[in-house]
């Protein structure tokens, strides 16, 4: 079982023993044009944003969803909204005003609700005429690639799968944070020696034995359990590879790094959907509480985006599950957030006023509020945003998402 | 420059042993290439009719469970049963692959089978597709090194996997018969036909316009087919000619097969595609920043041959720019795992008779670790090329760890990291590697070292 002591005080020891670290940079020295943090998270599989944020005052939405709103009682947010119990845990966040979400909102891509192509161009934030070329780079990159002074570090792709999120022509730093160079003194030496003369091998292993390092100080650290608990606020913390992540995350966005992205999975709840999107609600809760206790001070100029695929259908389907479908929701936490509010034009849950009659129609694009994150953050123009990073998008009408 | 044996079977082969000899000229290399194909009888890999057999079977229980619920339990099982051996076969497949580039003495061919499977992605998509992928190279690109890219092509675009892939198999012409009954389900689909143009033939920036795409998208409705029952050409989805591709007109009123065989073939000897490949090919095994005049030689030969691949590899082998050191590329984790099993002198045996689980622990998840999931690159470009995409902080720290494990996860009968030094560089080594393999503290360090050394990890 998880030892919650030791999660603890592996979760908050990041934060702190950061200070400590001969690597980190002062913040005045940060290598960004900008002090504010992007973490953006692909959520693999397509969430069901109707169980995940419930809209109970939609007349329809009870008759809809019968099994599943019986098995897990929602947690009330507001008169109309309700959060699925797994999330519970950010209801504070929601009340300080750090955590929002737009509903009703997908990509343009429509019909085929395949996740591999759904996928591809979330990431790739273009391309949704059919036949269209698939772009070879991702928004996240693209988005870089219009901004000057970025440095080696200023962005980090997390975890081992490649994402097209942040593939393209602008310098991406990546690191697994399960991976580890540990060496014998005898071996490094010989290694850097054996470097000496390749310019990329040799910066290559000083940085990857340079994370190791970081990696194990802020495990090694011992400090009081209770005093963490505390610190944080936190009421339960899990183990796992998506905590790391975020662990991960939070560590690098102390230091350089301004903008991340990794992909949590586990979404796709065709049967038993209870059991499934508990799981996957609960690491995203853990992922939203491990960035926050992490960053600590820098989570007020923070922003984390959790984005799908597409939605899921508005009724559930014979299995307890949910199929593919079109309209979904986005998550927004951080201190940068406009939170306490819920974005996006609430279509119905009427027949009539779903998308071909079974998924949620949508009335936003994602897109858009991902433009208006990085143009609160970052300080973007629109028409660059409108054009470079998501070529043909439309923002207006589309609220602003940063404080 | 001169043709230098050690240099040419890692750059062109997959790398030096301890029991295998340096080709002597680009005829050491060519001739066996010519030969019969040693290494796809030695570790077989099932062509694409297989696996649509396979697929069929399951597909059929899925129906027959569906018309019969009293037999669930039993379908189930058998249905299990298949999908269990399948993934097997998938390992299987796996470790036939890494076998042969481990084994073989026709080196450069296993070398041509990862370039062109490359220059034609495709990805299985998840589900029974993900099987697919071995089989469709086994199908559509093994058979067709030595011929003419022409023929390389059509197997290529008329595999069901590709069609699949890249949409085609829905797309229907805008006045077909299909579109003019009425079925409004699915319109025309570009992809396939950009992807041709833009990564197969012409390359991107090529003269080409959007009409071209949508003219050879309309000749090119029709192809179509799927993983059960394999390729099929629907003339009720084609759409009626003729069409105008780069300028030229195809076919007549009745959508013809023939005609999209007419655009293929004038396709794979246009100059563009000649200097697109002449390019691709010089960076793929020479150099990211290839000797232009490496270049035009290769594009020479293409248009002067018609794409005669072996006149173009003839072409590749013998200029002096691509005989010389220093070795400018990094090799892709595939290439590092099987040329360090080549050096080590593990017989392929020992990988194909790795189980699913062991071929996960031991080839895919080092292989995933090091930025190359076993046929899964991110698009229909494949793997990068560059070096500085393979050797970052992640991939280095894996191709390192790797390295220092490899000796727990095979038994293997260690050499003395000096003699070792000879069988994975024979000359090559520089002084310090040979000073790194003569200071470990241990024989497996030293192994190691000479594993992670820019010595072998170039190519």
């Amino acid at each position: 079982m998880i030892d919650r002591r030791s999660l603890l005080l592996r979760g908050a020891a990041l934060g702190c023993s950061a200070a400590a670290s001969p690597l980190i940079t002062p913040v005045a020295l940060a290598s960004a044009p900008w002090d504010a943090r992007l973490v953006v998270v692909i959520l693999r599989g397509a969430m069901d944003g109707l169980d995940a944020i419930r809209p109970v005052g939609d007349p329809h939405y009870a008759e809809l969803r019968p099994g599943l709103l019986a098995a897990a009682p929602g947690v009330p947010i507001s008169d109309f909204w309700a959060l699925h119990p797994a999330l519970s845990r950010l209801v504070p966040l929601w009340e300080k005003g750090e955590l929002a979400f737009a509903h009703a909102v997908s990509t343009p891509y429509r019909d085929k609700r395949s996740h591999f192509d759904g996928q591809d161009l979330l990431e790739a934030g273009t391309g949704f005429v059919p036949g269209a070329p698939r772009s070879r780079d991702g928004w996240l990159n693209r988005m870089l690639q219009v901004v000057p002074g970025m440095e080696a570090e200023t962005a980090f792709a997390v975890g081992r799968d490649d994402m097209l999120l942040l593939t393209g022509d602008a310098q991406v730093a990546n690191w697994a944070p399960e991976q580890r160079l540990t060496l014998t003194p005898q071996a490094e030496r010989l290694l850097h020696r054996l470097y000496a003369g390749d310019p990329l091998f040799a910066s290559s292993v000083r940085e990857a034995i340079a994370l190791t390092e970081s990696l194990a100080a802020s495990e090694g650290t011992d400090l009081d359990a209770e005093e963490m608990e505390e610190m944080s606020g936190m009421t339960s913390m899990s183990a796992g590879n998506h905590a790391d992540l975020a662990r991960f995350t939070a560590d690098r966005l102390r230091r350089d790094t301004r903008v991340a992205a990794f992909s949590l999975t586990g979404w796709d709840t065709h049967n038993k959907q209870i059991g499934g999107i508990d799981k996957a609600l609960t690491q995203l809760s853990d992922v939203i509480e491990v960035l926050q206790v992490g960053l600590g001070d820098i989570w007020g100029k923070t922003a984390v985006l959790a984005m799908t695929e597409f939605g899921r259908t508005a009724r559930e389907n014979g299995s307890g599950g949910t199929d593919h479908g079109t309209g979904g929701a986005m998550l927004m936490a951080g201190g940068a957030v406009r939170g306490g509010k819920a974005f996006g034009a609430w279509p119905g849950l009427s027949e009539g006023d779903l998308y071909d009659r079974r998924d949620l129609m949508p009335t936003g694009d994602v897109r858009a509020f991902a433009a208006r994150a990085m143009e609160g953050l970052f300080g973007l123009d629109p028409t660059v945003l409108e054009s470079a990073v998501f070529p043909g998008l439309d923002m207006a009408g589309t609220d602003r998402v940063i404080l | 420059m001169t043709f230098q044996p050690e240099i040419a079977a890692i750059r062109f082969g997959t790398g030096l042993g301890p029991t295998h000899r340096p080709p002597t000229s680009p005829e050491a290399l060519l001739r066996p290439l010519a030969g019969p194909d040693d290494m796809a009888a030695l570790h077989p890999i099932p062509r694409s009719a297989q696996i649509e057999a396979e697929v069929h079977a399951i597909r059929t229980l899925v129906r027959q469970k569906r018309d019969e619920p009293d037999r669930e339990e039993e379908l189930d099982r058998a249905m299990r049963a298949r999908r269990d051996a399948l993934r097997d076969l998938h390992s299987a497949m796996a470790a036939a692959t890494f076998a042969r580039a481990v084994d073989t003495a026709d080196p450069f061919r296993e070398r041509l089978v990862q370039f062109w499977q490359d220059h034609f992605t495709v990805l299985g998509m998840g589900g029974l597709g993900d099987y697919a992928v071995a089989p469709y190279i086994e199908s559509a690109i093994r058979p067709h090194l030595q011929g003419r890219f022409a023929d390389m092509l059509r197997a290529v675009i008329q595999h069901p996997l590709m069609l699949l892939y890249l949409d085609q198999n829905r797309s229907v012409g805008p006045n077909s018969v299909k579109a003019r009954r009425g079925n409004q389900m699915n319109g025309m689909n570009e992809n396939l036909a950009r992807e041709l143009l833009e990564l197969h033939t012409l390359g991107v920036g090529a003269g080409y316009d959007q009409e071209d795409v949508r003219q050879l998208a309309e000749l090119l409705a029709g192809l179509g087919g799927n993983l059960e029952n394999g390729f099929r050409f629907f003339v009720d989805y084609g759409e009626p000619g003729p069409e105008t591709v780069l300028g030229r007109s195809y076919g007549r009123r009745d959508p013809k097969l023939e005609d999209i065989h007419a655009v293929l073939e004038d396709l794979s000897v246009h100059p563009e595609t000649a200097r697109h490949m002449a390019r691709k090919l010089a960076v793929h095994f020479v150099s990211d920043a290839p000797d232009p005049a490496l270049v035009d030689h290769l594009a020479t030969r293409w248009a002067d041959t018609g794409g005669e691949l072996m006149a173009v590899y003839q072409a590749l082998l013998e200029h002096p720019s691509a005989q010389g050191a220093p070795l400018q590329k990094a090799k892709l984790p595939f290439g590092l795992m099987t040329s360090a099993f080549r050096a080590l002198g593990l017989d392929g045996a020992r990988l194909t008779a790795l189980d699913a689980n062991r071929v996960r622990r031991t080839l895919f998840r080092p292989l995933a670790a090091m930025g190359q999931p076993w046929q899964r690159p991110l698009g229909p470009d494949g793997w990068p090329e560059a070096a500085e995409r393979w050797i970052t902080p992640q991939g280095l720290a894996a191709r390192i760890t790797w390295a220092m494990d490899l000796t727990r996860k095979f038994e293997i009968e260690l050499p003395d990291p000096r003699d070792f030094l000879t069988h994975a560089l024979g000359t090559l080594a520089s002084e310090e590697t040979i000073f790194a393999a003569h200071a470990a503290e241990t024989v497996e360090d030293g192994v190691a070292l000479v594993i992670c050394s820019p010595d072998f990890q170039r190519r």
